[in-house]
Protein backbone atom coordinates (compact mmCIF):
# COMPACT_ATOMS: atom_id res chain seq x y z
CA UNK A 1 0.00 0.00 0.00
CA UNK A 2 1.69 3.54 -0.99
CA UNK A 3 -0.02 5.92 -0.33
CA UNK A 4 0.03 9.40 2.13
CA UNK A 5 0.37 8.58 5.62
CA UNK A 6 -2.97 9.35 6.88
CA UNK A 7 -4.14 7.15 4.38
CA UNK A 8 -2.15 4.04 5.11
CA UNK A 9 -2.33 4.52 8.71
CA UNK A 10 -5.30 2.24 8.68
CA UNK A 11 -4.42 0.03 6.53
CA UNK A 12 -1.71 -1.04 8.63
CA UNK A 13 -3.69 -2.06 11.78
CA UNK A 14 -5.32 -4.35 8.88
CA UNK A 15 -1.69 -6.39 8.74
CA UNK A 16 -1.02 -4.45 5.54
CA UNK A 17 2.67 -3.46 4.75
CA UNK A 18 2.26 -0.02 4.17
CA UNK A 19 4.50 2.85 2.95
CA UNK A 20 3.77 6.08 3.85
CA UNK A 21 4.56 8.66 1.51
CA UNK A 22 5.21 12.64 0.74
CA UNK A 23 6.07 13.24 -2.57
CA UNK A 24 6.50 11.76 -5.66
CA UNK A 25 9.68 11.34 -5.18
CA UNK A 26 8.72 9.12 -2.62
CA UNK A 27 6.54 7.71 -3.82
CA UNK A 28 8.34 6.40 -6.79
CA UNK A 29 11.04 5.15 -4.23
CA UNK A 30 8.59 3.54 -2.33
CA UNK A 31 7.77 1.16 -5.76
CA UNK A 32 10.98 0.29 -6.20
CA UNK A 33 11.86 -1.00 -3.32
CA UNK A 34 8.51 -3.04 -3.68
CA UNK A 35 9.12 -4.46 -6.64
CA UNK A 36 13.23 -5.29 -5.73
CA UNK A 37 12.43 -7.02 -2.42
CA UNK A 38 13.53 -10.01 -2.76
CA UNK A 39 11.20 -13.61 -3.50
CA UNK A 40 8.50 -11.12 -5.09
CA UNK A 41 6.23 -11.19 -2.01
CA UNK A 42 4.07 -8.95 -3.27
CA UNK A 43 0.84 -9.66 -5.64
CA UNK A 44 -1.08 -6.31 -5.32
CA UNK A 45 0.39 -2.92 -4.70
CA UNK A 46 -2.56 -0.88 -4.01
CA UNK A 47 -1.37 3.10 -4.90
CA UNK A 48 -3.23 5.77 -3.72
CA UNK A 49 -4.66 8.01 -6.58
CA UNK A 50 -2.82 10.84 -5.47
CA UNK A 51 -0.02 9.30 -6.11
CA UNK A 52 -0.61 7.61 -9.34
CA UNK A 53 0.41 10.17 -11.43
CA UNK A 54 4.14 10.01 -10.67
CA UNK A 55 4.19 6.55 -10.77
CA UNK A 56 1.94 6.24 -14.06
CA UNK A 57 4.94 4.61 -16.23
CA UNK A 58 5.91 2.33 -13.75
CA UNK A 59 1.97 1.61 -13.34
CA UNK A 60 1.78 1.06 -17.32
CA UNK A 61 4.80 -1.22 -17.05
CA UNK A 62 3.51 -3.33 -15.04
CA UNK A 63 -0.38 -3.52 -17.03
CA UNK A 64 0.81 -6.73 -18.62
CA UNK A 65 2.95 -8.57 -15.95
CA UNK A 66 0.32 -11.57 -14.13
CA UNK A 67 2.78 -11.35 -11.30
CA UNK A 68 1.78 -7.72 -9.90
CA UNK A 69 -1.24 -6.24 -9.74
CA UNK A 70 -1.87 -2.36 -9.35
CA UNK A 71 -4.80 -0.92 -8.08
CA UNK A 72 -5.28 2.45 -7.43
CA UNK A 73 -7.45 3.43 -4.43
CA UNK A 74 -9.03 6.65 -3.71
CA UNK A 75 -7.44 8.66 -1.31
CA UNK A 76 -8.90 10.66 1.72
CA UNK A 77 -10.05 13.63 0.14
CA UNK A 78 -12.64 11.22 -2.35
CA UNK A 79 -12.22 9.48 -5.93
CA UNK A 80 -10.96 11.30 -8.41
CA UNK A 81 -12.28 8.69 -10.93
CA UNK A 82 -8.87 7.45 -11.60
CA UNK A 83 -9.52 4.03 -10.94
CA UNK A 84 -12.16 3.78 -13.53
CA UNK A 85 -10.25 5.73 -16.13
CA UNK A 86 -8.02 2.56 -15.83
CA UNK A 87 -11.29 0.28 -16.32
CA UNK A 88 -12.25 2.59 -19.28
CA UNK A 89 -8.39 2.70 -20.98
CA UNK A 90 -8.76 -1.20 -20.71
CA UNK A 91 -12.38 -1.75 -22.44
CA UNK A 92 -11.02 1.05 -25.09
CA UNK A 93 -7.94 -1.44 -25.63
CA UNK A 94 -9.83 -4.20 -26.37
CA UNK A 95 -12.82 -2.67 -27.82
CA UNK A 96 -11.53 -0.45 -29.51
CA UNK A 97 -14.09 2.03 -28.07
CA UNK A 98 -15.88 3.16 -25.47
CA UNK A 99 -18.50 1.55 -24.78
CA UNK A 100 -19.41 1.42 -20.50
CA UNK A 101 -21.54 3.99 -21.70
CA UNK A 102 -20.56 7.34 -19.29
CA UNK B 1 4.43 -9.25 -51.65
CA UNK B 2 6.93 -12.16 -52.87
CA UNK B 3 6.41 -13.78 -56.32
CA UNK B 4 6.53 -17.47 -56.54
CA UNK B 5 7.72 -19.80 -59.58
CA UNK B 6 4.79 -20.49 -61.04
CA UNK B 7 4.92 -24.61 -60.60
CA UNK B 8 2.46 -27.31 -59.57
CA UNK B 9 4.06 -27.79 -55.91
CA UNK B 10 4.67 -24.27 -55.37
CA UNK B 11 0.81 -23.95 -56.42
CA UNK B 12 0.05 -26.99 -53.99
CA UNK B 13 2.06 -25.89 -51.23
CA UNK B 14 0.09 -22.05 -51.23
CA UNK B 15 -3.35 -24.08 -51.26
CA UNK B 16 -1.60 -25.75 -48.46
CA UNK B 17 -1.31 -22.93 -46.62
CA UNK B 18 -4.23 -20.85 -47.24
CA UNK B 19 -6.13 -23.70 -45.66
CA UNK B 20 -4.02 -23.73 -42.51
CA UNK B 21 -4.69 -19.96 -42.02
CA UNK B 22 -8.72 -20.18 -43.19
CA UNK B 23 -8.83 -22.21 -40.07
CA UNK B 24 -6.49 -20.72 -37.90
CA UNK B 25 -8.43 -17.03 -38.88
CA UNK B 26 -11.38 -19.23 -37.83
CA UNK B 27 -10.13 -20.03 -34.62
CA UNK B 28 -8.90 -17.32 -33.90
CA UNK B 29 -12.20 -14.87 -34.29
CA UNK B 30 -13.73 -17.66 -32.06
CA UNK B 31 -11.26 -16.93 -29.39
CA UNK B 32 -11.75 -13.34 -30.00
CA UNK B 33 -15.38 -13.63 -29.58
CA UNK B 34 -15.16 -15.58 -26.40
CA UNK B 35 -12.81 -13.79 -24.54
CA UNK B 36 -14.50 -10.69 -25.61
CA UNK B 37 -17.78 -11.90 -24.16
CA UNK B 38 -15.90 -12.76 -20.61
CA UNK B 39 -13.89 -10.01 -21.06
CA UNK B 40 -17.82 -7.80 -20.80
CA UNK B 41 -18.63 -9.51 -17.54
CA UNK B 42 -15.29 -9.29 -16.35
CA UNK B 43 -15.87 -5.10 -16.63
CA UNK B 44 -19.14 -5.34 -15.38
CA UNK B 45 -18.11 -6.91 -12.62
CA UNK B 46 -15.07 -4.39 -11.85
CA UNK B 47 -17.27 -1.42 -12.22
CA UNK B 48 -19.66 -2.99 -9.39
CA UNK B 49 -16.64 -3.41 -7.29
CA UNK B 50 -14.70 -0.43 -7.76
CA UNK B 51 -17.77 1.64 -6.70
CA UNK B 52 -18.54 -0.17 -3.68
CA UNK B 53 -15.03 -0.18 -3.25
CA UNK B 54 -14.66 3.67 -3.43
CA UNK B 55 -17.45 4.20 -1.39
CA UNK B 56 -16.35 1.89 1.37
CA UNK B 57 -13.11 3.58 2.03
CA UNK B 58 -15.28 7.03 1.85
CA UNK B 59 -16.64 5.98 4.79
CA UNK B 60 -13.86 4.34 6.21
CA UNK B 61 -12.27 7.58 5.79
CA UNK B 62 -14.46 9.42 7.29
CA UNK B 63 -14.87 7.46 10.62
CA UNK B 64 -10.80 7.71 10.51
CA UNK B 65 -11.05 11.83 9.88
CA UNK B 66 -13.21 12.00 13.11
CA UNK B 67 -10.64 9.67 14.91
CA UNK B 68 -7.89 11.60 14.30
CA UNK B 69 -10.04 14.97 14.86
CA UNK B 70 -10.35 14.05 18.55
CA UNK B 71 -6.96 12.11 19.23
CA UNK B 72 -3.50 13.64 18.34
CA UNK B 73 -1.42 12.35 15.39
CA UNK B 74 1.02 10.85 17.83
CA UNK B 75 -1.78 9.13 19.42
CA UNK B 76 -3.37 7.20 16.63
CA UNK B 77 -0.17 6.44 15.66
CA UNK B 78 0.92 4.58 18.70
CA UNK B 79 -2.01 3.03 18.81
CA UNK B 80 -1.85 1.52 15.07
CA UNK B 81 1.85 1.16 14.97
CA UNK B 82 1.95 -2.56 16.23
CA UNK B 83 -1.15 -4.18 14.34
CA UNK B 84 -2.53 -7.73 15.72
CA UNK B 85 -2.08 -9.33 12.49
CA UNK B 86 -0.92 -9.99 9.35
CA UNK B 87 -2.46 -10.87 5.57
CA UNK B 88 -1.10 -13.57 3.83
CA UNK B 89 -1.78 -14.13 0.08
CA UNK B 90 -1.77 -16.77 -1.68
CA UNK B 91 -1.93 -16.28 -5.85
CA UNK B 92 -2.66 -18.97 -7.83
CA UNK B 93 -3.45 -18.96 -11.49
CA UNK B 94 -6.43 -20.09 -13.85
CA UNK B 95 -6.52 -20.29 -17.19
CA UNK B 96 -8.92 -18.04 -19.23
CA UNK B 97 -8.87 -18.58 -22.71
CA UNK B 98 -4.73 -19.17 -22.99
CA UNK B 99 -4.80 -15.92 -20.45
CA UNK B 100 -3.40 -16.48 -16.90
CA UNK B 101 -5.71 -15.00 -14.54
CA UNK B 102 -4.33 -14.52 -10.97
CA UNK B 103 -6.62 -15.39 -7.92
CA UNK B 104 -5.99 -14.31 -5.07
CA UNK B 105 -6.66 -15.89 -1.40
CA UNK B 106 -6.06 -14.48 1.60
CA UNK B 107 -5.70 -15.89 5.28
CA UNK B 108 -4.90 -13.85 8.83
CA UNK B 109 -1.88 -14.78 11.10
CA UNK B 110 -1.27 -13.41 14.27
CA UNK B 111 -4.25 -15.07 15.75
CA UNK B 112 -7.39 -13.22 17.49
CA UNK B 113 -10.18 -12.38 15.29
CA UNK B 114 -10.08 -9.18 16.41
CA UNK B 115 -8.13 -6.58 14.59
CA UNK B 116 -8.27 -3.74 16.93
CA UNK B 117 -4.99 -3.24 18.26
CA UNK B 118 -5.17 -0.82 20.99
CA UNK B 119 -6.71 -0.93 24.30
CA UNK B 120 -9.73 1.24 24.53
CA UNK B 121 -9.03 3.80 27.10
CA UNK B 122 -7.22 6.22 25.29
CA UNK B 123 -8.90 6.08 22.04
CA UNK B 124 -11.81 7.36 20.08
CA UNK B 125 -14.67 5.23 19.46
CA UNK B 126 -14.63 6.50 15.41
CA UNK B 127 -11.43 4.59 15.02
CA UNK B 128 -13.08 1.53 15.83
CA UNK B 129 -15.41 2.32 13.47
CA UNK B 130 -12.92 2.79 10.91
CA UNK B 131 -11.17 -0.10 11.70
CA UNK B 132 -13.86 -2.21 11.39
CA UNK B 133 -15.98 -0.31 7.99
CA UNK B 134 -11.86 -0.96 5.92
CA UNK B 135 -11.60 -4.60 7.07
CA UNK B 136 -15.22 -5.02 5.73
CA UNK B 137 -14.18 -3.35 2.42
CA UNK B 138 -10.51 -5.16 2.19
CA UNK B 139 -12.52 -8.19 0.90
CA UNK B 140 -14.30 -6.27 -1.78
CA UNK B 141 -10.41 -4.71 -2.05
CA UNK B 142 -8.92 -7.93 -3.19
CA UNK B 143 -11.75 -9.23 -5.57
CA UNK B 144 -10.78 -5.84 -7.39
CA UNK B 145 -7.28 -6.54 -7.52
CA UNK B 146 -8.19 -10.15 -8.81
CA UNK B 147 -10.84 -8.79 -11.31
CA UNK B 148 -8.58 -6.05 -12.81
CA UNK B 149 -5.94 -7.40 -12.94
CA UNK B 150 -7.96 -9.86 -14.92
CA UNK B 151 -9.35 -7.38 -17.04
CA UNK B 152 -6.45 -5.48 -17.83
CA UNK B 153 -4.87 -8.64 -18.51
CA UNK B 154 -7.58 -9.64 -20.86
CA UNK B 155 -7.30 -6.42 -22.53
CA UNK B 156 -4.59 -7.13 -23.95
CA UNK B 157 -4.97 -10.28 -25.11
CA UNK B 158 -8.02 -9.11 -26.72
CA UNK B 159 -6.20 -6.59 -28.65
CA UNK B 160 -3.29 -9.18 -29.88
CA UNK B 161 -6.18 -12.03 -31.25
CA UNK B 162 -7.34 -8.96 -32.94
CA UNK B 163 -4.52 -8.24 -34.52
CA UNK B 164 -4.07 -11.22 -35.51
CA UNK B 165 -7.75 -12.37 -36.97
CA UNK B 166 -6.92 -8.75 -39.15
CA UNK B 167 -4.10 -9.56 -39.97
CA UNK B 168 -5.49 -12.93 -41.72
CA UNK B 169 -8.31 -11.61 -42.31
CA UNK B 170 -7.01 -8.49 -44.57
CA UNK B 171 -3.28 -9.51 -45.57
CA UNK B 172 -2.75 -13.13 -45.10
CA UNK B 173 -5.87 -14.70 -47.02
CA UNK B 174 -6.17 -12.44 -50.04
CA UNK B 175 -2.55 -12.54 -50.64
CA UNK B 176 -2.32 -16.32 -50.84
CA UNK B 177 -5.46 -16.01 -53.23
CA UNK B 178 -3.91 -13.56 -55.20
CA UNK B 179 -0.91 -15.79 -55.57
CA UNK B 180 -2.90 -18.98 -56.31
CA UNK B 181 -4.88 -17.12 -58.77
CA UNK B 182 -1.42 -15.76 -60.49
CA UNK B 183 0.49 -19.32 -60.72
CA UNK B 184 -3.04 -20.87 -61.84
CA UNK B 185 -3.80 -18.37 -64.63
CA UNK B 186 0.04 -18.77 -65.76
CA UNK B 187 0.00 -22.64 -65.67
CA UNK B 188 -2.62 -22.18 -68.10
CA UNK B 189 -1.28 -20.09 -69.67
CA UNK B 190 1.63 -22.58 -70.21
CA UNK B 191 -0.79 -25.04 -70.98
CA UNK B 192 -2.31 -23.50 -74.18
CA UNK B 193 1.25 -22.53 -75.30
CA UNK B 194 2.03 -25.90 -75.32
CA UNK B 195 -0.90 -27.06 -77.07
CA UNK B 196 -0.45 -24.52 -79.83
CA UNK B 197 3.17 -25.69 -80.60
CA UNK B 198 1.95 -29.04 -80.65
CA UNK B 199 -0.65 -28.03 -83.38
CA UNK B 200 1.77 -26.21 -85.04
CA UNK B 201 4.46 -28.92 -85.08
CA UNK B 202 2.22 -31.65 -86.24
CA UNK B 203 1.40 -28.84 -89.30
CA UNK B 204 4.85 -28.66 -90.01
CA UNK B 205 5.55 -32.73 -89.97
CA UNK B 206 2.58 -33.28 -91.74
CA UNK B 207 3.35 -30.53 -94.79
CA UNK B 208 6.63 -31.88 -94.76
CA UNK B 209 6.10 -35.96 -95.02
CA UNK B 210 3.03 -35.64 -97.36
CA UNK B 211 2.83 -32.28 -98.71
CA UNK B 212 -0.49 -31.84 -96.69
CA UNK B 213 -1.82 -28.97 -95.61
CA UNK B 214 -4.48 -28.76 -93.55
Amino acid sequence: MIGGSDTVIGFKALGLDTFPVNSDEEASAAFKQIIQTENDPYAIVYVEETWAEGLSSAIHKFRSDPELAIILIPGRDGSRGMGLQALKDAVEKAVGSDITGD
Amino acid sequence: MATYTPTRMVLNQLKGRLNTARRGHKLLKDKRDELMRQFMDIVKQNKQLRKSVEEGLTEAFTSLSAASAVMSPQMLEQALMYPRRTVDLDVTYKNVMSVNVPRYSFGESGGTEDIIPYAFAQTSGDLDDALEKMSAVFTDMLQLAEVEKSMQLMAEEIESTRRRVNALEYSTIPDLEKNIHYITMKLEENENATKVRLIKVKEMVLQKAHNYTT
